[in-house]
């Protein structure tokens, strides 16, 4: 028992250094391929090719006076970063990012917690990301903040359900609530080679799910909460150092989350199909797992920067409309055919 | 040695209970709906010591999740302000209603007093139940007509919520 205390304990530290790291890196990445996208050289003057730059920012933040607004209701404008963050990291938890690694004698599982109802965590941590930017809008007292705040708890309830139904269809074709056994249906290859990635299977899902995971991370073109040509800096106009600096945190910390489960539920996971065909296995095949889950995360924060780059943001009519008239049908629709076939294969 | 699940029972009941009683002495709305968020997590915790890990995360997704995000929403768009203090008088109704209440709770003390715990405890049978799959089973075929009943009562609801809501039918 106190083993596993301490494995427990250190695979939460290392996810939590990783993820810092990695945010860092990430912001550093955001900034170039925007300066790209629009033309520019971007930060480069810190560090070698300005690497160093997301560095200076935290270092910047970190040294700004905290200032809170007069009116605001202190408590609570305190909590609601927290909250955010908070959210954003436990996330990660229950995400496979490979099978198993033999160290010192041990079978250690690549995840830090292997929970029989891993997506339905994931489901239930993300709805509760809305207190922090909600809390933040309402206690900071100012008129664009609770605009943002108000804003962003209508946009999660919308898309919330979008994204659960949409999940509904990879259960379906998976019959299991546990990610890893998820990650292991889609290791199978379908008729002639094609890996069973739930994005083959499931194309509607995988494009409903996306769309909504766009709009819960808060990313453009789903932005409206910090929309800055209307709300100023929407929930978070009333933040400075350290605390606006938790809520960049966890923008960043919910997007590689967001990729992390995009690459976990549709595109296979940390699969590693060719193990055999290299002769790789144990703790090999485990690093080879790892690498294949980090590629693929990364791939997909690519995506979802150029997105950002190159789509202007929706306006909130638009938004509602797109959430409950269109994502929501076509997340239903996409259950109803899906469980209909299955129900016909079994029969058959 | 104590019993780490008897002083998990313990954290998270005083936690849900004096959350409880926060929802209720609050002045501040939104501060109300915050504690009454921290009562259902405190009440899902309480769930996961049972085994019923499908009914601890289904109470964070469904109340705390949603239900209390619409609260919350609500609240602000209205800006409610604090409550205020009225001064109160003391009839008749009220001294019934302390005198009945407090009785229930001496007949709710008596029988936990009285009572031996008689049913065998099964941790593994408990964790098979909790399970999304044993109900998924249940819900499904013993309960299936209840299920879709309740279904149909939730559907006539949405479709209620919506008529009020819209000012002119089209």
């Amino acid at each position: 028992m106190f083993e596993t205390a301490i494995i427990a304990g250190a695979k939460i530290v290392l996810t939590l250094i990783t993820l810092l790291t990695l945010v860092v890196l990430t912001v550093y990445t955001e900034r170039r391929v925007s300066a790209f996208v629009q033309d520019r050289v971007g930060p480069n003057r810190v560090g070698p090719k300005g690497l160093l730059q997301a560095v200076a920012d935290v270092v910047k933040l970190l040294m700004k006076e905290d200032i809170v607004p007069k009116n605001a209701n202190k408590p609570i404008h305190d909590l609601a970063p927290m909250i955010s963050i908070g959210v954003a990291m436990s996330t990660f938890a229950v995400i496979p990012i490979g099978s198993t690694m033999t160290l010192f004698g041990r079978q250690i599982d690549m995840m830090i917690a292997d929970v029989n109802i891993g997506i339905l965590y994931i489901l239930a941590l993300t709805s509760m990301g809305v207190y922090g930017i909600t809390l933040a809008g309402w206690s900071s007292n100012n008129k664009y903040s609770l605009l943002g705040g108000l804003r962003s708890s209508a946009q999660l309830i919308s898309y919330e359900l979008s994204m659960g139904v949409s999940i509904i269809g990879v259960l379906l074709i998976s019959g299991s609530l546990e990610l890893d056994e998820i990650v292991g249906k889609q290791a199978a290859t379908l008729w002639g080679g094609i890996p069973a990635w739930n994005v083959f299977l499931q194309p509607v899902a995988f494009v409903t799910f996306v769309v909504a995971a766009f709009a819960e991370t808060n990313r453009l073109p789903f932005d409206l909460p910090e929309a800055e040509p209307e709300l100023v800096g929407g929930y978070h106009t009333e933040y400075s150092g350290l605390k606006f600096g938790l809520f960049m945190l966890s923008e960043y910390v919910n997007m590689i989350v967001a990729s992390a489960i995009i690459v976990t539920l549709f595109l296979g996971g940390y699969a590693f199909p060719w193990g055999e065909q290299f002769g790789l296995s144990g703790n090999s095949l485990a690093v080879a797992e790892v690498l294949t889950f980090c590629v693929k995360t990364g791939l997909v924060m690519f995506f979802i920067i150029m997105i950002r780059w190159t789509l202007p943001r929706f306006r909130y009519d638009q938004l509602m409309r797109l959430g409950w008239k269109v994502m929501l049908p076509i997340a239903l629709a996409n259950l109803v055919v899906t469980a209909s076939i299955l129900a016909l294969m079994n029969w058959a | 040695m104590v019993n780490i699940e008897v002083v998990l029972f313990v954290v998270l009941a005083v936690l849900f209970v004096g959350s409880g009683i926060m929802v209720i002495t609050r002045r501040s709305p939104v501060l109300a709906v915050l504690y009454l968020i921290l009562n259902f997590f405190a009440l899902a915790g309480l769930y996961l010591t049972l085994q019923a890990q499908f009914i601890a995360v289904i109470q964070i997704i469904v109340y705390a999740g949603a239900i209390m995000v619409l609260f919350l929403f609500v609240i602000m768009l209205l800006n409610l302000k604090d409550e205020e203090k009225l001064i109160e008088k003391i009839t008749a109704r009220k001294v019934l209603a302390v005198g009945l209440s407090a009785a229930v709770m001496f007949e709710i003390l008596y029988i936990i007093w009285i009572s031996t715990p008689g049913i065998e405890r099964d941790v593994a049978k408990a964790e098979e139940l909790g399970r999304v799959e044993a109900i998924g089973k249940a819900l499904f075929s013993d309960f299936l007509f209840p299920f879709e009943v309740t279904s149909v009562v939730l559907i006539v609801a949405i479709v209620g919520a919506v008529i009020l809501a819209k000012k002119k039918l089209d």
